[in-house]
């Protein structure tokens, strides 16, 4: 374990209780186009009572969801380079990230927490889709490096919960090497018999699905999330064909073998305390 | 004539005078013999020249152009001019072979070895059967089986990179392309055995990296290595699949490039005008650099190149 000796340690921070954006606003279900009040939305976890879709859960409303108590300190987000390729498309990328922080109130993509779930300690990282698309570059690799490293200091599970486009390309090949730290973070905790589990949402494609998404020791997807490597248009226009119905989806995946369960968001915190009770109670050989 | 299929799109003067001294030496009698061999030498210093001024100064998009050379040496290249007794393994064992993926085992300078290479192909019927060097997840698959046979039985690992990218596809996603490239990429660390990376023409994002978490890391002088090919990322970012110039600069994904960010150990020398040029010449210079590392790591213990490989990563895009 010598990789830890240059390791910074994340300081703890308590999460306030901020409040979200008010909920008493009208939004629309983006699958069954039917309108629903905002504390109604909130109340039934962003899972639109209609039709059942599972809208995206922002990361604040994730950890309330599923630590107990809605108590968890957050981890300290990692410094890294910023900027490091000095990007520049039709808009300078240091613009973007910009706009996306003051957006999201966050640092970057990435955001991890130490709580219990039904009494175990555990570190759930969980992915900001509305920070450029939630995409993976040098933050949210050194975030999942370091949420790993914290888990494995104090012996407990890890569970991460995706939602992504892929790799940052703003970044470029720095961004590609994240695809390989985040599999090296998941290999911490394997290389200690401690649990990670990864819960994939809508959606979780290219570099994210391609690494840590899909190392999980047991990988759940959220129902009718788009899960995939490439692209759909890209394969369409590759073939010129249609796809087939369902193509990519949770059920697809699970389908095809590629993950163990599809938990509706209601049931997902009582599943994870379930799995968490099963893979902490260990024997011992001879008792 | 010059066989102008060999000359990229920046390479048109290079190619007139290699027509015009081919034609000189054709039709060359011996009565004028000698008034044409000083005109020949003269015109080949000048391509000499040419060819310098060229290839020192390749833009990023340039890099692109040669790195994806359908005369670049590709894996079964190198593979027949370093590695004796090849023996090529096939298949997943789960699914199928994928020919996107050659693999097997051999001598190099005398040391067994495993190479697994992408492979491209050099002509229609073979770029077919190959899959033009896009891997579906049996191939990566394959990958995965070899590493772990090689780690079993002490074998040092040689991975040659050269795709466009994992193949994307119906068949793809169905079968589990992200799980396999995750595998391939987690199997690389739990080596305990020597692991050397090669990039030797088209280093194509998850595709490439799955075979890329080795202990070294080089890359041939005019190879690319990338998160997103320039036209995927012009289309993306820009708007305009046609911005593939700007994109290739802004994606910084030259040898140089990730030489610079820490990413790359070793940029291996090609001759001037390319190794698509020179291709044994080329061939025969990265395997002594190949061996050169081979060498050095060869000396480290099996959980020293485990941890070796860990660290090199992990120091990777840390702030220094
Ligand atoms: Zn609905």
């Amino acid at each position: 374990m010598n990789w830890l000796l240059d390791y910074v340690r994340p300081k703890l921070s308590v999460a306030k209780t901020e409040k979200d954006v008010p909920d008493n606003l009208w939004d629309k279900c983006p699958q069954c186009d039917a309108m629903i009040y905002g504390q109604e939305l909130a109340k039934n976890l962003y899972v639109c009572p209609h039709c059942g879709y599972h809208m995206y859960l922002r990361p604040r409303k994730r950890f309330r969801m599923l630590f107990d108590d809605e108590e968890y300190s957050y981890l300290e987000a990692p410094k890294v380079k910023e900027d490091p390729l000095n990007f520049k498309d039709t808009k300078d990328y240091r613009s973007k990230l910009k706009s996306a922080r003051e957006k999201t109130k966050f640092d970057d993509a990435f955001v991890a927490a130490f709580g219990k779930m039904g009494g175990h300690g555990v570190v759930i990282g969980v992915m900001n889709f509305n920070f450029i698309g939630g995409s993976m570059g040098l933050a949210v690799g050194e975030g999942i490096v370091q949420a790993a490293q914290f888990a494995v200091e104090r012996k407990v599970p890890l569970i991460l919960v995706t939602a992504s486009g892929g790799a940052r390309m703003q970044e470029g090949i720095l961004s590609l090497m994240q695809m390989a730290r985040t599999t090296l973070a998941v290999k911490q905790l394997k290389d200690n018999h401690l649990p990670y589990i990864a819960v994939l949402t809508n959606p979780t494609t290219g570099g994210v699905s391609a690494s840590f998404a899909m190392l999980g020791d047991i990988t759940i997807a959220e129902p009718d999330a788009l899960i995939a490597f490439a692209g759909a248009r890209v394969i369409k226009e590759t073939i010129k064909a249609d796809l087939p119905a369902g193509f990519q989806k949770a059920e697809y995946l699970k389908k095809h073998g590629m993950v163990d369960m599809i938990v509706s968001r209601h049931d997902l915190r009582e599943k994870l305390i379930t799995l968490l009770n099963l893979l902490g109670n260990t024997y011992t050989k001879g008792e | 004539m010059a066989d102008k299929t060999i000359y990229l799109d920046f390479e048109e003067p290079i190619y007139k005078l290699d027509t015009k001294i081919q034609e000189l030496k054709s039709c060359c009698d011996d009565n004028l013999a000698k008034d044409f061999n000083k005109e020949i030498a003269n015109l080949e210093k000048k391509t000499q020249k040419l060819l310098e001024e060229t290839y020192t100064k390749l833009t990023p998009w340039q890099k692109v152009c040669v790195a994806r050379h359908a005369n670049r040496p590709h894996s079964i290249d190198y593979i027949n001019a370093l590695i004796e007794n090849f023996m090529p393994l096939a298949g997943d064992k789960l699914f199928g072979e994928d020919e996107a993926i050659v693999g097997g085992l051999g001598f190099f300078n005398g040391q067994a070895v495993m190479v697994i290479g992408q492979e491209k192909g050099h002509d229609l019927e073979s770029r077919i059967r190959h899959g033009f060097g896009m891997p579906k997840p049996e191939g990566y698959r394959k990958a995965k089986r070899l590493m772990e046979l090689a780690n079993h039985f002490n074998i040092p690992i040689i991975s040659l990179v050269d795709t466009a990218g994992a193949f994307p596809g119906i068949e793809g996603e169905e079968r589990g392309q992200a799980e396999a490239i995750a595998s391939c990429i987690m199997e690389g660390f739990k080596m305990e055995v020597p692991y050397i990376a090669v990039v030797i023409g088209e280093g194509g994002s998850g595709g490439a990296i799955a075979l890329a978490t080795a202990n070294r890391i080089l890359m041939l002088e005019h190879s690319i290595y990338s998160v997103i090919s320039p036209e995927g990322c012009a289309s993306i970012l820009w708007r305009d699949g046609s911005a593939v110039k700007k994109a290739a600069t802004a994606l910084h994904l030259t040898a140089q490039d990730l030489h610079k960010f820490g990413v790359v150990d070793e940029i291996i020398r090609e001759p001037l005008g390319g190794a698509h040029r020179f291709r044994d010449e080329t061939v025969k210079h990265a395997g002594d650099v190949i061996w050169k590392h081979l060498t050095e790591l060869k000396k480290l213990s099996p959980a020293d190149l485990a941890k070796d490989r860990e660290e090199k990563f992990l120091a990777m895009s840390r702030i220094a």
